[in-house]
């Protein structure tokens, strides 16, 4: 089989990661260079901060990765305010948009010479801020054009979208030969709000990294679950995507039957101070504990030590936590409005708004055991099959579909 | 000479609503779905009495009038019969035709399609009886022949309706027990001495029951005329042949358009054209014939799944749960004298609630989720739980008010065991007051204390 190449432009990696978006294009590109893929992966460089080696380090053992790098402001879930903040404080050398839209076309405007400088088959572009560099490269090269749908507008915004960024996705949407989305939820949403043909779209659902998940760790809140207090997790940023608000109604809801209940807040964004008041409000200070942002070790220590993994999301277009719990052995329910409870069986589904059932299957899971058992054991089977490998070979076949 | 023999397991289980935490404690009423969803018991029990019942029971009533040599044998639920009385008379009535003819034989099972003999064999016993009353009141018969929820089997139970009196017992005829024996006779269990146990022809019985519309089968379409050969060819070395399936299977499970009434109707014909073939009931099968050797059920059978155990019910840790958490009530249910917890705790014990938990299958979504009316064995056992715990709460409650009725009692008995007191003599309330003064100080000042 012959050797593709990509032009990628994709996001950050973990350990620099705030979110799924930077997990999932390491865990595919690192599973589509196993794949008789080799990419040039193109990432976005903040002129400080940004640890150069770390990239070599991480890939020393994959030669079939090459990285070229950007220089812009830009990253995932960045907002326009974020970004104007961000100009401020960026050294004045350095040439940047005067706001993030700006910025964006000028990333666009430089992922041509890339185009030009780089030898490749097919261009693959990740979440709407490289969409204008995918469309850019594609007029250098005349090479097709994938773009991968991690989150849309809508899912981010609750449904009240940012009309400038909405733009921009429709644009690169339609321009694109083909279209990525990370779940059948997110592939309804792009059929259904930015009118592409059902056909245009085709479902690869996001995987795991499992050898990562069985690293044995200390155990973490010991003093806490010695005491016989349940711990109900939330990991997720604090935005309006993520429905915290509902999951704080829903350990109030839950307390009146559990009182022994500790819950977990991981995370932080735009809603944490309104978070922090909506749980004093209640009466929940003691009873809700807000763990900040958290990953890696510790966040598989959390995952751990929990007795539910929950995921409120308002709309989710995969929820990439859900599996990492669930490789932690820790059960879970997830929304319904999520891309994961597709691939899943053995996971308690809520509708998020729906807080009285979502409180009786936490209530259910806290005080039995052979349900609790039930679902860690057999989600964990579940999840084994959700891998990188099976979506690198998935995106593998979309590039030669369109090559042939 | 082969006969045939025809056994139809009627049943409908009382499937729990969606029953959440919040209802523990204000609604007791765990079985009254009315919405329009698979879990509205009354809304199951008149589809498939459309569907299969009465249009079935209309079919053998009339196939009785046509060939003299015909006969079936049914084995009902009480819960069922129950549903029947409440739901549907007529359905029920056109049953107890179908016995009048005196070619329908009943046999008997527990009322609540439980697996009570696994856990309680006072529970099963008590079921047992309840049931042979229940068919003995609406059909007028006393069962002769037992046949176990879901064909659960082994020796002991074989050994226990033995001491029941029963003549026979059915059993699925699983190929890791018969070995290289033929289920087309009958057999016995190694510690029983007069009960003779009758074997499922699984291959044809299941040819009828799941085959019979899958154009995928090689033998597709099958024709009354084919399979009467294919029992034809038993005539020499086997006796009876037992064709064990749901009543369902006509027109509920195979649905009308897939012609199975048809093939029914066409069958006991075929059948009689083979001068050897005959047809009888499990009672005149086990007077008939001799039992030629040992059948040895040391572990569990059932007719569930390509496993034939007890996985389809009991094996993942919430349906073990579930059942070890209702049988541990058993003797305050009991002792409760309650009708109402009597029987809701009864109802429980039915089967089909654990078989709606089961994950065996779940992923690959073959029958146990085409039977389910729960989209999850997960939501199926959340219910389940929380019906338990509203039943505790009940338990609990009839308790206290029993103890309290008691104290009342007492109160009654001493007043009137003070009145008839004589008095007492002063030197003695002297004393009694002393005392119950320092006891007051005392319990004062550990309350100061603390």
């Amino acid at each position: 089989m012959k050797n593709i190449r990509v032009l990628m432009f994709g996001w950050e990696f973990p350990p620099h990661n705030s979110g799924g978006l930077g997990t999932a294009c390491y865990g595919l590109s690192k599973s589509l260079s196993r794949a008789n893929v080799s990419v040039i992966f193109v990432l976005p460089k903040k002129l400080d901060g940004f640890d150069h080696d770390f990239l070599k380090i991480i890939f020393a053992n994959i030669r079939n990765i090459k990285f070229r790098e950007m220089q812009t402001l830009i990253h995932p879930y960045i907002t326009p305010d974020v970004y104007d903040e961000y100009l401020r404080t960026a050294p004045e050398h350095e040439l940047y948009g005067l706001n993030l839209f700006d910025e964006v076309r000028r990333y666009g405007l430089q992922a041509r010479n890339i185009a030009r400088e780089e030898a490749h088959d097919v261009i693959h572009a990740h979440d709407w801020l490289s969409f204008r560099a995918g469309i850019e490269a594609r007029r250098v090269s005349g090479k097709p054009l994938i773009v991968h749908v991690h989150a849309t507008e809508f899912d981010r915004t609750g449904g009240h979208p940012n009309q400038y960024i909405y733009d921009e996705e429709r644009r690169g949407l339609h321009a694109a030969d083909c279209i990525v989305a990370v779940s059948q939820h997110t592939k309804n949403v792009i059929v259904e709000h930015y009118g592409i043909r059902q056909h245009k779209v085709v479902v690869v659902h996001n995987g795991i990294d499992h050898a990562e998940h069985r690293k044995a760790l200390p155990q973490a809140l010991t003093h806490i679950r010695a005491k016989g207090k349940k711990i109900v997790l939330f990991v997720g940023r604090l935005t309006i995507q993520k429905g915290p608000d509902y999951f704080v109604r829903v350990a109030k809801r839950v307390l009146e039957f559990e009182p022994n209940t500790l819950f977990v807040i991981s995370g932080s964004g735009d809603m944490e101070h309104q978070i922090i008041r909506q749980a004093a409000d209640l009466g929940l200070g003691e009873q809700i504990v807000f763990a900040g942002f958290v990953r890696d070790e510790e966040l598989m220590k959390l995952y751990r030590a929990a007795d539910l993994y929950v995921m409120t999301s308002v709309s989710e277009p995969f929820g990439l936590t859900a599996l990492e719990s669930l490789a932690n052995g820790t059960p879970i329910l997830v929304s319904k409005q999520s891309g994961v409870s597709e691939v899943l069986t053995h996971a308690l589904k809520s509708d998020f708004w729906d807080i009285d059932d979502m409180a009786d299957k936490i209530v259910n899971v806290l005080e039995s055991k052979g349900l609790h058992e039930t679902l860690a054991e057999l989600g964990a089977k579940d999840v084994e099959h959700v891998t990188w490998e099976s979506a690198a070979g998935k995106c593998a076949d979309i590039y030669r579909n369109h090559l042939a | 000479m082969a006969s045939i023999c025809f056994y139809f397991q009627v049943h409908q289980p009382y499937r729990i609503k969606k029953y959440r935490i919040f209802d523990v404690g204000h609604d007791h009423n765990y079985f009254n779905d009315h919405s329009d969803r698979d879990i509205n018991n009354e809304k199951i029990l008149h589809k498939v009495a459309r569907k299969c019942y009465l249009p079935a029971n209309k079919l053998l009533l009339e196939l009785l009038n046509k060939h003299p040599e015909f006969k079936i044998a049914y084995s009902f639920s009480g819960v069922f019969l129950e549903q029947l009385e409440t739901f549907s008379p007529e359905t029920l009535k056109s049953f107890q035709k179908l016995v009048k003819t005196g070619r329908v034989e009943v046999l008997d099972e527990t009322y609540y399609h439980s697996l009570a003999f696994l856990y309680s064999k006072k529970e099963f016993v008590r079921q047992v009886e309840l049931h042979r009353a229940k068919v003995k009141k609406l059909f007028g018969v006393t069962p002769k022949v037992f046949r176990n929820t879901e064909l659960v089997y082994n020796n002991e139970l074989a050994k226990f309706a033995e001491g029941m009196g029963y003549q026979a017992i059915l059993a699925e005829g699983a190929d890791h027990i018969l070995g290289w024996k033929s289920p087309n006779f009958l057999y016995r269990a190694p510690n029983a001495r007069k009960i003779k146990t009758l074997l499922k022809n699984y291959r044809l019985s299941d040819d009828i029951a799941f085959r019979f519309s899958s154009k995928s089968w090689s033998e597709w379409p099958l024709t009354a005329e084919k399979f009467a050969r294919w029992i034809d060819a038993v005539n020499g070395n086997g006796q009876v042949v037992n064709l064990f399936m749901d009543y369902e299977t006509f027109g509920e499970h195979q649905w009308e358009d897939t012609g199975i009434f048809d093939f029914m109707r066409a069958l006991p014909g075929e059948l009689l054209k083979h001068p050897d073939n005959d047809f009888v009931t499990p009672s005149e099968a086990a007077k008939r014939y001799d039992a030629v050797g040992e059948f040895d059920a040391h572990s569990f059978i059932s007719w569930a799944d390509i496993e034939r155990d007890l996985s389809a019910w009991l094996s993942n840790s919430m349906q073990n749960e579930a059942i070890g958490n209702l049988y541990a009530l058993e003797k305050e249910v009991l002792a409760s004298k309650d009708k109402s917890i009597v029987d809701d705790w009864s109802k429980l014990q039915t089967s089909d609630h654990f078989y709606y938990m089961c994950t065996k299958w779940f992923s690959d979504g073959d029958v146990h989720k085409y039977f389910n009316p729960y989209d999850t064995p997960y939501e199926a056992f959340i219910a389940y739980n929380n019906v338990l715990h509203d039943l505790r709460y009940r338990i609990e409650a009839a308790k206290k008010k029993k103890t309290h009725a008691k104290k009342l009692r007492g109160i009654k008995k001493k007043k009137t065991a003070i009145k008839r007191q004589k008095p007492v003599k002063p030197t003695k309330r002297k004393m009694i007051k002393k005392v119950s003064k320092k006891k007051v100080a005392k319990t004062k000042s550990k309350k100061r204390h603390a």
